[in-house]
């Protein structure tokens, strides 16, 4: 057969029927109990505890300072979290946890698949709350398929409009509790009621509600599967010592009715089907759109439970014990001989490996960086700044002048004057603008608390001080007992001797 | 009739395209994403009728915004909120701006940007001056004063310029092109101007040259070369020398005389400008 008469016979007349865009299938998961619909409430109760009660809660940092604990203060340019107040020159801080999140994120999904997507992510955790309000007010998953084909009526429409209210007023109360972690809750929560609120307020109000709305209520599965980067690369994280969502085809299959012979224990009755959120069916193996969430464990525990038969068709399950138990089954008939064979073959998951290790590594490594830089961090810092235009001044006297400006910051609330002193040559005079002097004749420079004091220096080199072209000299500061609180060097420039 | 053809290997459909036996699998956008294409593409459209959107003369859009217009309405903002401090600063002496801590760190904050957009093309950025005539604004040797007063006339006025009446003026005499002084008597002269500060290498030329200075330049310079400020007549004693303190320049300034020019800024900058420049002129390290 010749090419051209291949192409020909597999390319029918009409090949462009096929659309290049799909409708998107709705998912009606129908409701759960088990343990870990169970741990899902409980993380759901947690989560949106932690995302509500936060921005109550109040810490003292004394007069002129914000008492919200955790506080994202743009306009002062400040971040604030109990003890830790940031500036914005240190926001290598979140960097820092951002990194710690990312590695945690990989270290978890390394162990136990995708848990971050299945029971903690917020688009997991408000699209719960959205589908208990629905099914709350709806009914479950066949009265909601049946409301859908309804022609539209009284009753719909109310059914309807009732659960867009409820989601509209909890998008609210989530796009409220955003504005609560940038400004001080008890007033912008006042000023927001009372209509007061700024403009910009209202703005970031309605984007996340808007975006918990649309997200939560209609995007759902399609903000994992089209949107998220997440789902596209944790195929890299996870191995065949992954404990992840599985169902253990070498128990099942052949899958038919309950009664009928030679069959496995899967009865077809499609429950871990009906209850996916993402309205995947893990049957299929290990696939993007499933999240991991386990909401088929309890559906088909709940199956088997009814048929007399072991749970953990669908478990957390390694692809190595998977493989084993497959091997030890494999010559077994179906029946109770072939699980318990295949339930001996499994092994406990190797949860230290090399990848975890690494993970782990990184983790202490990061965190040992953050904590150790945060421990040692300076709260009164002195950067010199010299002058370059010009370089130097030379003074009728034939002396040479020099001049630093001085930024004194001060993490701290507490004031402060110190006594600057020059280390370098001796015999160069130290003169501070606008600055009084202590008993000794030093310049006194005030530091203002939190915040940045400026100052300019200038250092004169009398007539005579022949000195080189560059020497190093060190701008320090001293406390009222005469200790040196911090040092910043700087050079002397002069002409060329 | 089924035209669909499915890839043999995964089961999905495929899109028909075929290109060197190379067939792509059919993996369906989400209808919803193409009408949000669809939606960006409307409020482009949108867009263009109230914004300038279209690279043609005119083509404004209906609202009349641009982006210079905004620009201006920021700056007409920005200007009326420094207004009731500029006006503080336009009533109050430069004096009694570098006593108030307030408006002496406006002037000063205020004076760095007035500086560097008519000054610093002459006296450079941070008032280190130039070769040729442009002083030093930063060291301690005044031709005019430096206190704040006389360095606020020095602004307002100028010096040698024909735009102000009020403006500095001195003229010094080109003693050898006038004829006044014969090379010679310029050589001895200058030598005699350098013994009062570097020291001359010529001590006979320098002593016949006490006469000269004693009967030509003592009137403005002073009998000890201390200078005179009223007449802008620059200390000889001293290390700065605007001109250049080697003796060929003093010899060629004695012989050509010179005279740098600067403009009244009075008439060009608001009187509060012309304030929180001589505050901030008088604290780059001079200020008498």
């Amino acid at each position: 057969m010749s090419k051209v008469e291949a192409k020909d016979k597999v390319k029918p007349a009409a090949p462009e029927s096929t659309s290049l865009y799909a409708d998107r299938q709705k998912v009606y998961p129908k409701a759960v109990a088990g343990i870990v619909r169970r741990t899902k409430w409980l993380i759901l109760c947690l989560c949106l505890g932690a995302y509500y009660v936060v921005p109550w809660l109040r810490w003292d940092r004394g007069p002129g300072a914000p008492d919200q604990a955790v506080l994202v203060d743009m306009q002062n340019a400040r971040l604030y979290f109990f003890f830790v107040e940031i500036w914005p020159q240190e926001v290598y801080y979140l960097t820092g946890l951002l990194i710690l999140g990312a590695i945690g994120l990989f270290m978890a999904t390394s162990l136990f698949g995708r848990v971050w997507c299945g029971f903690t992510c917020p688009q997991t955790v408000w699209t719960d709350l959205f589908m208990l309000v629905e099914r709350w007010i709806q009914g479950d998953r066949n009265a909601r398929m049946k409301l859908d084909q309804q022609p539209w009526g009284f009753g719909k429409v109310v059914k309807k409009a009732a659960t867009h209210a409820v989601w509209l007023l909890i998008a609210a109360a989530t796009g409220g509790a955003w504005i609560m972690y940038f400004a001080d809750a008890p007033t912008v929560v006042r000023q927001v009621l009372t209509g007061q609120a700024s403009t910009g307020t209202y703005f970031f109000f309605g984007l996340f509600t808007l975006t918990t709305y649309v997200f939560a209520g209609w995007a759902r599965e399609q903000l994992c599967i089209y949107m998220c980067p997440w789902p596209r690369f944790q195929a890299a994280m996870l191995d065949e010592n992954s404990l992840v969502v599985t169902y253990r085809d070498w128990r099942g299959e052949p899958r038919g009715k309950a009664k009928a012979a030679g069959m496995g224990d899967c009865v077809d009755c499609a429950a871990c089907v009906n209850v996916c959120p993402t309205g995947v069916d893990i049957r299929e193996g290990i696939q993007m759109a499933c999240i991991g969430c386990g909401l088929c464990i309890d559906a088909c525990d709940d199956i088997m439970g009814r048929l007399d038969r072991p749970h953990g068709l669908i478990g957390f399950e390694t692809w190595t014990n998977l493989d084993a138990s497959s091997r030890a089954a494999a010559p077994l008939p179906p029946g109770p001989e072939r699980l318990k064979a295949g339930m001996a073959a499994r092994r406990v998951p190797r949860f230290i490996r090399a990848r975890t290790l690494v993970y782990l590594g990184v983790l202490a490594t990061v965190g040992g960086v953050m904590l150790g830089s945060y421990v040692l961090r300076t709260t009164l810092s002195l950067a010199v700044i010299r002058e370059r235009a010009p370089l130097f001044v030379r003074l009728s006297d034939g002396a040479v002048r020099n001049a630093y400006n001085l930024k004194l910051a001060n993490k701290l609330r507490t004031e402060g004057d110190f006594a600057l002193v020059l280390e370098g040559p001796a015999g160069l005079q130290v003169v501070v603008q606008d600055a009084p002097q202590d008993g000794q004749g030093r310049p006194l420079v005030h530091s203002r608390g939190d915040g940045i004091s400026q100052w300019r220096a200038l250092v004169t080199a009398p007539a005579g001080l022949h000195l080189a072209e560059s020497v190093p000299v060190s701008f320090r500061l001293l406390d009222a007992d005469g200790h040196v609180v911090t040092s910043t060097a700087s050079v002397f420039l002069g002409p060329k001797p | 009739m089924s035209g669909i053809e499915k890839d043999a290997l995964t089961g999905t459909d495929t899109t028909g395209h075929e290109w060197d036996g190379l067939t792509e699998l059919n993996t369906p956008l989400p209808k919803w994403w193409l009408y949000v294409f669809f939606a960006c593409i409307a409020f482009a459209a949108v867009y263009c009728v109230f914004y300038p959107a279209l690279p043609l003369p005119g083509a404004t859009g209906t609202t009349g915004w641009t982006a210079r217009g905004a620009i201006d309405g920021v700056m007409a903002e920005e200007r009326a909120k420094q207004e009731p401090m500029l006006a503080r600063l336009r009533a109050a002496t430069p004096a009694q701006i570098a006593a108030d801590p307030e408006l002496r760190g406006y002037a000063l904050a205020g004076g760095r940007g007035v500086f560097s957009l008519n000054c610093a093309g002459c006296h450079g950025a941070g008032g280190q001056g130039a070769a040729g005539g442009f002083p030093s604004l930063a060291d301690d040797d005044w031709i005019w004063g430096g206190s704040l007063a006389a360095i606020q006339t020095t602004i307002q006025h100028g010096i040698r310029n024909a735009e102000d009446e009020d403006a500095r003026a001195s003229m010094m005499p080109r003693f050898l092109a006038d004829g006044v002084l014969t090379a010679p008597q310029v050589n001895d002269v200058a030598e005699y101007v350098l013994s009062l500060g570097a020291g001359s290498t010529d001590q006979p030329a320098a002593q016949r040259g006490a006469a000269v200075f004693a009967e030509n330049c003592v009137a403005c310079h002073g009998d000890a070369g201390q200078g005179n400020r009223e007449l802008g007549a620059p200390r000889l004693t001293d290390q700065v020398w605007l001109y250049g303190g080697d003796k060929a320049s003093i010899v060629r300034s004695v012989s050509y005389a010179r005279g740098g020019v600067m403009p009244a800024w009075g008439g060009r900058l608001d009187p509060a400008l012309v304030n929180m420049l001589t505050v901030y002129v008088h604290a780059l390290g001079g200020g008498e």
